[in-house]
Order: structure tokens, then C-alpha cells, then sequence
């Protein structure tokens, strides 16, 4: 059952192989016994999950069966959940308890999927290894002495050590691509705006994008199609009609046209990574599709706009954790810039504190028309 | 550009962060490499550009102003600190 694709367990479902609440214990039983060694999730709570799990056997019963319905997933804790701890890997949030949900979470429990659990990621969302949790670091489970990547570092060991099918994360500068590389999974950041942000812990609003991890396409498919959607609750969120990505899912790729960045290929590309890439295309070549060289002149700016735009939205969107309307607030203090500036120190871990000082300072006066203009502006010759 | 201390503190202070010299020190250090970095993009000529924010320069839409939420108010003072009937307490800050 570890092995099966979202879709078998849609059909073990169908057919009685299993009931949801089965399955759920299933994953649960893994989670007793790997993740301590991996560190995958923040929050497990069993009685919660097999509530959901009941509940969706009921749906199936009722002959109310979507795709995912009974399945659980793992759900990264930078999305709120109702009743759930929602920490964001931070000591900052780690009482916080969720008083709504977000949009991601609405639509899975729509479904009827099963929530699994919280997953461990970077503080904030700001690491690529997993390493600046408030939880401790995330263990890869091929060799635990490495890392997962970072920051769903551990949506990512979720689903590689088989303790969930599937799980969300979200992506703002390689959040979800580089941990499923990683961890050897599907990942797909998909186009800003297609998944609502609402509810989800903002790092830098422009930039953050929530997304399926999975073993293949075909599951990253069925969980977009849960995912996606217009949501007037976030302004960012597209206005279009709502895909079906599993549409044409194993249809042949021949005659595909896919464009390949040529300064992708240029210095500091590691010639073992840069064999598996050719390696890959000569199999999409293989399969019949057509590979076309196209030219990103401006890519090389794209690293420099990232460090100014990233940590100059990161400084506005967590100068709401003050100590006063949730979170943590410190001990002692005389007055209330004492309480704030104490409040920040211990609350956030070094990393954030860094990104937030950094972003303070290219959006301090003077600094807001040479750094964060000027990176709005070249963002678009990108 | 070198950071001293001061600046790096008079930074801190707007992000409101109490930072002791140690951290201020790698906090400098950090600002240096990345203004290193950014100093590429004051080399790009950006005239006559527009600025973006949204991959595909959707606009903000309006809405009705209309209640759609439910009165969540109970469960998040729940989550504060110190609360009193429906406010959030701090420190006195007019004498």
C-alpha cells in the first residue's frame, strides 16, 4: 500500500479493499514508527485524523466518492487549519491555534481527504535544508545524514519515507522544486495565482505560491485539481476557469514542443547534474517530443531581484507578529517598545531575523526606489 | 559598503528586534555580500520600464462590501496574551 498512486487508493476505496479509516491507521502506525528518526511533521493528531477518516467512509458509502475523498494527506503547517497548531516552524507560532481555515484546507476537506498531519519545514519558510525549524532539522529518508532540502523539507520526507501519499507545500524561491529533487519526488510550483494564498502564512506575497508534492505527475495532477481554483478571498488569485489537469495526464507526448533555457547551461551547473538533465531530454526526445532552444537573457538578474524583493516583502509581512494579537509574547517588559522588540528577538530564529533586517533596510528610506523599484522593474525584463 | 554596529542597530531598531553585537556583526556581514550582489541590477538601464508585481499584471478587483465571514471573534481573542472583554491589552503607552 506504501507504493500505491493516488489513484489506486481512490479505487481500494471504491471497491472496499479498505476503508479510509484503514488507511489513515495505516499511515499513522508509519508515522509511529519512522518519523522520529525523520522529523517529518510538527503536529500528528490521531483522533482528529480518524474523525476525518470516519467521516469520509461515510461520504463513500453515501456514494459521495471525488478522487481524493478518504485519502490522507500531509499538510505543510504554514497553511491554516481549523483547530490545528499552525506554527510555521516557529517558536513564534507555537501556540497558535488556527481559528479558520485556509483555502487550500477548505477544498481538501471538501473533498473529504483526511488531514494527516503538520509538516516540519524551514522557519517562516526561509531556508533550503530544513535546518532552521523551531522543531529540530528534517532527516532525508534515503540517508538520514543528509538533508531533505528546504523549505517543505518535510512534505518532502513525508511522502519519500511513505508516511503520506501525497502533500501540499508552497514555493517562493524553490521551496518545493529543490526538496522533491531532493528527496527524489514530483514537485510543481505552479503559475503564481493559480493556488489561493489565502490562509497561508505569507513569506513574500509576491513570490509564494502553494503547490502539490507526490510521486508522480499524474498525483501532482489530482491534487492541482483540488487545489487550483479562482478564490475571491485572495486579490492575487487568477480569474479563469478551473482545468483539469488529469485531462490527456498519459496521453503520448509526441509532437510536444519544450523549451529549454540555454543560460540554464552556462558555468556553475555541476556536470553530474547537468548529465541527468541531458539524460532527461534526450528522453523526452525519445518520446517523440520536439526540444527547442529558447534564451532567458536576463535569467542571471533573476538571483539579485530575488535577495531584494524576498526579504524586503518577508520585513512587511511579519511585522504583524508583534506579541499582541497572537503568538508569542516575552515574559518581562516595561513598556510597549520593549515588549515589541524583546517579543521579535526571541521569537523568530536568526535566519528570519536576518531576512526581515535585510529587507528593513532595502525598504528604508531612501533605499525604496534603488532596491525594491528598480527589482519591481527588472523583474519584468526577466 | 562596510556597516558599523550603529547603523546595523539603527536598522534593527526600525525592524524592531533587539540584536546584541555579535549578531550585529553577522547581520553586516550578510548586508554586504547581498548589496555585492544587487549592485548588478544598478548596471541594468530600467527607463520607460513599468514595475511588476504579478506575473501576469492582473489588476486588484473590487468587491461588494459585504459580511462573508463568520464572527470568529471569540476564538481569536482566545489566542492573545492578555485580552480584556473584546480588547487586546498592552502597555500603557499615553501617560
Amino acid at each position: 500500500m506504501i507504493n500505491f498512486s493516488l489513484k489506486e487508493l481512490s479505487e481500494g476505496l471504491k471497491q472496499k479493499k479498505f476503508s479510509s479509516v484503514e488507511l489513515t491507521q495505516f499511515f499513522l502506525n508509519r508515522l509511529d514508527l519512522y518519523n522520529p528518526s525523520i522529523n517529518a511533521f510538527i503536529t500528528i493528531d490521531k483522533d482528529k485524523s480518524l474523525a476525518m477518516a470516519k467521516h469520509s467512509d461515510e461520504m463513500i458509502k453515501e456514494g459521495n466518492q471525488d478522487y481524493l475523498t478518504g485519502i490522507p494527506i500531509a499538510q505543510k503547517d504554514i497553511f491554516c487549519a481549523e483547530g490545528w497548531k499552525t506554527s510555521c516552524g516557529s517558536k513564534m507560532l507555537d501556540n497558535f491555534i488556527a481559528p479558520y481555515d485556509s483555502t487550500v484546507i477548505s477544498k481538501f476537506n471538501a473533498v473529504g481527504a483526511v488531514n494527516l498531519g503538520k509538516t516540519n519545514m524551514d522557519e517562516f519558510a526561509m531556508g533550503s535544508s530544513n535546518e532552521t525549524s523551531f522543531y529540530g532539522n528534517v532527516k532525508n529518508p534515503w540517508d538520514t545524514k543528509t538533508v531533505p532540502g528546504g523549505s517543505s523539507g518535510g512534505s518532502a520526507a513525508a511522502v519519500a519515507g511513505r508516511f503520506a501519499p501525497a502533500a501540499t507545500a508552497t514555493d517562493t524561491g524553490g521551496s518545493i522544486r529543490q526538496p522533491a529533487s531532493l528527496c527524489g519526488l514530483t514537485g510543481l510550483k505552479p503559475t503564481y495565482g493559480l493556488v489561493s494564498r489565502y490562509g497561508m502564512i505569507a513569506f513574500a506575497s509576491s513570490l509564494d505560491q502553494a503547490g502539490p508534492m507526490c510521486h508522480t505527475a499524474e498525483d501532482c495532477a489530482a491534487m492541482m485539481n483540488v487545489m487550483s481554483g479562482h478564490d475571491p478571498k485572495d486579490s492575487t488569485s487568477i480569474q479563469r476557469e478551473k482545468e483539469n489537469y488529469l485531462t490527456g495526464i498519459n496521453d503520448p507526448i509526441k509532437g510536444l514542443r519544450i523549451g529549454v533555457p540555454k543560460e540554464f547551461f552556462s558555468e556553475g551547473l555541476e556536470p553530474e547534474v547537468e548529465k541527468i538533465i541531458e539524460q532527461g531530454i534526450s528522453e523526452y526526445k525519445k518520446l517523440g517530443a520536439e526540444i527547442v532552444e529558447i534564451s532567458l537573457p536576463n535569467n542571471h538578474l533573476s538571483i539579485p531581484v530575488y535577495y531584494v524583493i524576498a526579504p524586503a516583502e518577508a520585513s512587511s509581512n511579519l511585522s504583524r507578529y508583534d506579541g499582541v494579537r497572537y503568538g508569542y509574547r516575552t515574559k518581562e517588559y516595561d513598556d510597549l517598545m520593549e515588549m515589541y522588540c524583546k517579543t521579535r528577538e526571541e521569537g523568530f530564529g536568526d535566519e528570519v531575523k536576518r531576512r526581515i533586517m535585510i529587507g528593513t533596510y532595502v525598504l528604508s528610506a531612501g533605499y525604496y526606489d534603488a532596491y525594491y523599484l528598480k527589482a519591481q522593474k527588472i523583474r519584468r525584463l526577466i | 559598503m562596510k556597516f558599523d554596529n550603529d547603523e546595523i542597530k539603527k536598522v534593527a531598531h526600525l525592524a524592531r528586534i533587539n540584536i546584541n553585537e555579535n549578531e550585529a556583526d553577522k547581520v553586516g556581514e550578510k548586508l554586504e555580500g547581498i548589496l555585492e550582489l544587487i549592485d548588478q541590477m544598478t548596471q541594468v538601464n530600467t527607463d520607460g520600464i513599468e514595475p511588476m508585481a504579478h506575473a501576469l499584471d492582473i489588476n486588484q478587483p473590487l468587491r461588494e462590501d459585504k459580511v462573508t465571514e463568520a464572527d470568529i471573534r471569540e476564538k481569536s481573542l482566545k489566542l492573545s496574551n492578555e485580552t480584556n472583554q473584546s480588547l487586546f491589552i498592552v502597555p500603557r503607552v499615553i501617560e
